[in-house]
């Protein structure tokens, strides 16, 4: 019997390493599934991100007509106004990866977890699938429904296509990445928490730095009085870069195109998963 | 039979007063080398981010036809007020030397003017003549005005009819005294009067040229003996956008105003009509004398520039500027404080901290003040090294920066500290509250930092970015404003970006203050009622 499995496992040959993947998987799939909080936060997530960009919609207000009302004169961004949400859906989000990995060191449920799958790694790869999965969840309500806020509320608001703007929807190129772009955004920004969660192995610490990575960028580059500098501040700034995805007008203007803005996210998240791995490698749990 | 005796220590009872208390905590916090690298992490990044703003400042410029310059090279590129502060001072003047003490009155019937165009002009060139409708811009100014000299920024007092604010006497750039309210008309005519008697003017007002109201008198120290007293018109440059709110970047542009005088007496008979300062706004400008009345046409303004991004003196280094690295050191000390309580719950420590000292509400109080002190300190030496040397280094760079009295200082970097403070005893009570150091960061971030970058960013609307500013706990940020924000100038400067708050900043301590009482009060009572 024993051996069996024994041999079910060898034929994974060259993949020999990530052979304890789908319990790893399994593993981690109960653990996270079975926790009231994770529940309550993808909710959290969801609804703040729809109810914060529904508030920001119905605040605006264009009511000069055509002329005054006009692109060029308000430069609003429907779609990255139906989006506001994100800002603060990314924090509940943040705080699923981090205390998925975090609650483990916090309990020292990690060294059992890791007596379970002492690869290590395979462990890590497991914990980033599953959080992946449930913050692409999360997201996906989250985006749709900030889509279909802006969608309900925005022309009413002045921002009509009458005006000559284009009302949120997924039917056009612009719109389509700036939604879908925003998802992968939130999954990003799991996957930056997990990796300095790993990497830090508190909770506290981890949400901190996770956090002051993603607004004090911004607030620095904002108030600094180089141009310069700022710019330079807004192109590495994970939050600011990562949300040029969300721009459907001005794309002139931003510092990096909304591709290479969410590659600058893709970086930091992969940098600190490295780190994180590397953490996990080489110190004692 | 025997009596027992019941069991009494040797041990003399111990002291468990506050002050006990208060040193094992302090025991506690100074003994965790984790928190002390946390602190050392939030002062450096708070008093590092200042210096880095100082340094890395810098600015170009070009004349026509010359080399690009930078920074110190460019010149200021705005005049200097009595106070060395950034002012504009370019108005049309109608004048006459004033020769030792001397009385102007005049009587000003009408303002009308000129505002830009309501709509964006089609393909407008830049200099193409502007497309304008009738109209008085709020602040447009008319009235009489003695100045020491006509050189920029040099000290003046005058007494005017602003067109929505009614009679004012203003001096110094700074200076603003409301006189007789009410908007100018020829059913409705004011009559102004300045009076100089050696370095103190005078101004009054009246209805009717009999009965006289003062207004205000000034002392303009060292005024020399022969001034220059007359009328004067200007108008500021228009930044409204009627029509729209929110995410706004409508049409504005430069206004004119003018304004008709009569029963103009003045000592001497001979007037000479010119602009003072640098016309920023599209040159107009220009005096009629009919009879014994005048209408004199100005653009431009004789008030203080507001320091900031996009304003008149952009490349004024300024104090919020320095003061850049608050809300890095918020996040450190809003972790720490959070993790003071947290981690004795995660290792039961909290259930020998409540038998040595099962007053509950004590042990958070004596938590409360420790984190609270330690976090002053840090907050304020951090703020005083970020302002004091970023002054300096702005200084020796070569670069100006925008002047703060000494007062100023101290108020902010106290201030700093305050905020640093109360915001710290609040995250102590959310980790009490929530037990667990992940959410307790989490909520204390959301409310400090967050309302800060929505306010900031212009991801929210201005007027929903400025009420974050007033209602959650980051209206603790009041107490880092410098620069007082000048009711009779109208700028887009005034933003939270800038330095500027919704709130004094006594009212924006008070709702940190309430907001960390209430944590505190909802801590005491959950300590009180749950099992540790």
């Amino acid at each position: 019997m024993t051996e069996a499995v024994v041999s079910a496992r060898d034929s994974w040959g060259a993949w020999g390493a990530w052979a304890g993947l789908p319990d790893a998987l399994h593993a981690e799939w109960t653990k996270l599934r079975t926790l009231a909080s994770t529940w309550w936060l993808l909710l959290a997530a969801a609804a703040l991100t729809v109810a914060v960009g529904a508030a920001v919609a119905a605040t605006y207000q264009c009511s000069g007509g055509p002329a005054a009302c006009a692109p060029a004169v308000t430069g609003a961004d429907p779609a990255k106004i139906s989006l506001t949400g994100v800002y603060l859906g990314q924090v509940i989000v943040a705080l699923l990866a981090v205390l998925a990995v975090g609650g483990e060191y916090g309990t020292g449920m990690i060294r059992v977890t890791l007596a379970a799958t002492p690869r290590r790694l395979t462990m890590l790869a497991a914990k980033m699938a599953v959080v992946t999965g449930w913050t692409l969840a999360a997201s996906v309500v989250a985006v749709a429904g900030s889509l279909l806020a802006g969608w309900l509320i925005l022309p009413g608001r002045g921002l009509s296509a009458a005006n000559g703007y284009v009302v949120p929807s997924l039917a056009n190129g612009a719109d389509l990445r700036a939604f879908g772009g925003s998802v992968l955004y939130l999954v990003l920004i799991a996957l930056l928490a997990l990796g300095v969660t790993t990497a830090v192995r508190d909770s506290a610490v981890a949400i901190g730095l996770v956090l002051g990575l993603l607004y004090l960028f911004p607030i620095v580059s904002a108030v600094i009085p180089s141009h310069t500098w700022s710019r330079h501040l807004e192109q590495i700034a994970p939050m600011t870069a990562g949300l040029y995805i969300e721009a459907t007008v001005g794309l002139a203007a931003l510092p990096l195109t909304p591709w290479q803005g969410l590659g600058v996210l893709a970086l930091w998240a992969v940098g600190a998963l490295l780190l994180g791995a590397a953490v996990l490698r080489l110190r004692d749990a | 039979m025997s009596v027992m005796t019941p069991y009494r220590s040797g041990l003399s009872a111990g002291r468990d007063g506050f002050g006990q208390l208060l040193h094992a905590e302090w025991t506690k916090f100074r003994t965790v080398r984790g928190w002390i690298i946390g602190l050392v992490i939030g002062l450096v990044a708070m008093a590092g981010l200042g210096l880095f703003t100082a340094g890395s400042a810098s600015s170009s410029c070009q004349a026509s036809g010359g080399p690009v310059r930078s920074g110190a090279a460019c010149g200021l590129g705005f005049a200097l007020g009595p106070a060395g502060e950034p002012v504009s001072d370019s108005f049309y003047f109608v004048r006459q030397p004033l020769t030792g003490n001397g009385t102007i009155t005049v009587r000003l019937t009408s303002m009308t003017g000129l505002l830009p165009p309501s709509t964006p002009p089609a393909n407008q060139s830049s200099n193409a003549p502007l497309d304008t409708r009738p109209g008085v811009e709020p602040w447009a100014k008319a009235g009489i005005i003695i100045k020491s000299g006509l050189t920029d920024g040099s000290p003046y007092a005058a007494m005017m009819v602003a067109a929505d604010h009614g009679v004012r006497m203003q001096w110094n750039y700074t200076g603003d005294t409301p006189g007789l309210p009410g908007a100018v008309g020829p059913k409705n005519p004011r009559w102004l009067r300045l009076t100089r008697s050696g370095d103190v003017i005078t101004g009054y007002d009246s209805a009717d040229g009999t009965h006289w109201t003062k207004v205000g008198a000034v002392t303009l120290s060292g005024l020399p003996r022969v001034v220059q007293a007359g009328l004067f018109a200007a108008s500021p440059v228009d930044l409204q956008s009627q029509y729209c709110s929110g995410y706004c970047n409508g049409p504005g542009g430069p206004t004119q105003a003018t304004g008709v005088f009569d029963h103009l007496s003045a000592p001497g008979r001979v007037w000479t009509g010119g602009y003072v300062g640098a016309a920023y706004a599209s040159g107009v400008g220009s005096y009629r004398q009919a009879g014994g009345g005048f209408s004199v046409t100005g653009s431009g303004d004789i008030a203080p520039i507001p320091v900031g991004h996009g304003g008149g003196a952009d490349p004024a280094i300024t104090v919020s500027e320095y003061l850049l690295g608050t809300f890095a050191g918020l996040i450190a000390l809003g972790v720490v404080a959070a993790l003071f309580i947290t981690a004795e719950y995660r290792r039961s420590l909290i259930r020998v901290t409540f038998a040595a000292s099962p007053r509950r509400g004590r042990v958070l109080a004596a938590k409360a003040v420790v984190v609270a002190a330690v976090s002053f300190v840090v907050g304020a030496v951090a703020a005083a090294f970020a302002v004091l040397v970023g002054t300096a280094i702005t200084h020796a760079r070569g670069y100006y920066a925008a002047p703060v009295s000494t007062a100023t200082e101290v108020k902010v970097i106290i201030g700093t500290g305050l905020f640093a403070a109360v915001a710290a005893a609040g995250a102590l009570a959310v980790g009490a509250i929530t037990r667990r150091g992940a959410a307790a960061v989490t909520i204390v971030i959301v409310a400090l930092a967050v309302p800060v970058f929505l306010a900031i960013s212009r991801a929210v609307p201005g007027g929903a970015g400025d009420w974050l500013l007033r209602v959650t706990p980051a209206a603790g940020i009041s107490l880092q404003q410098a620069y007082p924000q000048y009711q009779q100038v109208v700028s887009t400067v005034y933003s939270p970006l800038n330095g500027y708050y919704p709130l004094s900043w006594w009212a924006g301590l008070l709702v940190l203050c309430a907001w960390a009482a209430v944590a505190l009060g909802v801590a005491a009572y959950l300590l009180r009622r749950r099992d540790a």
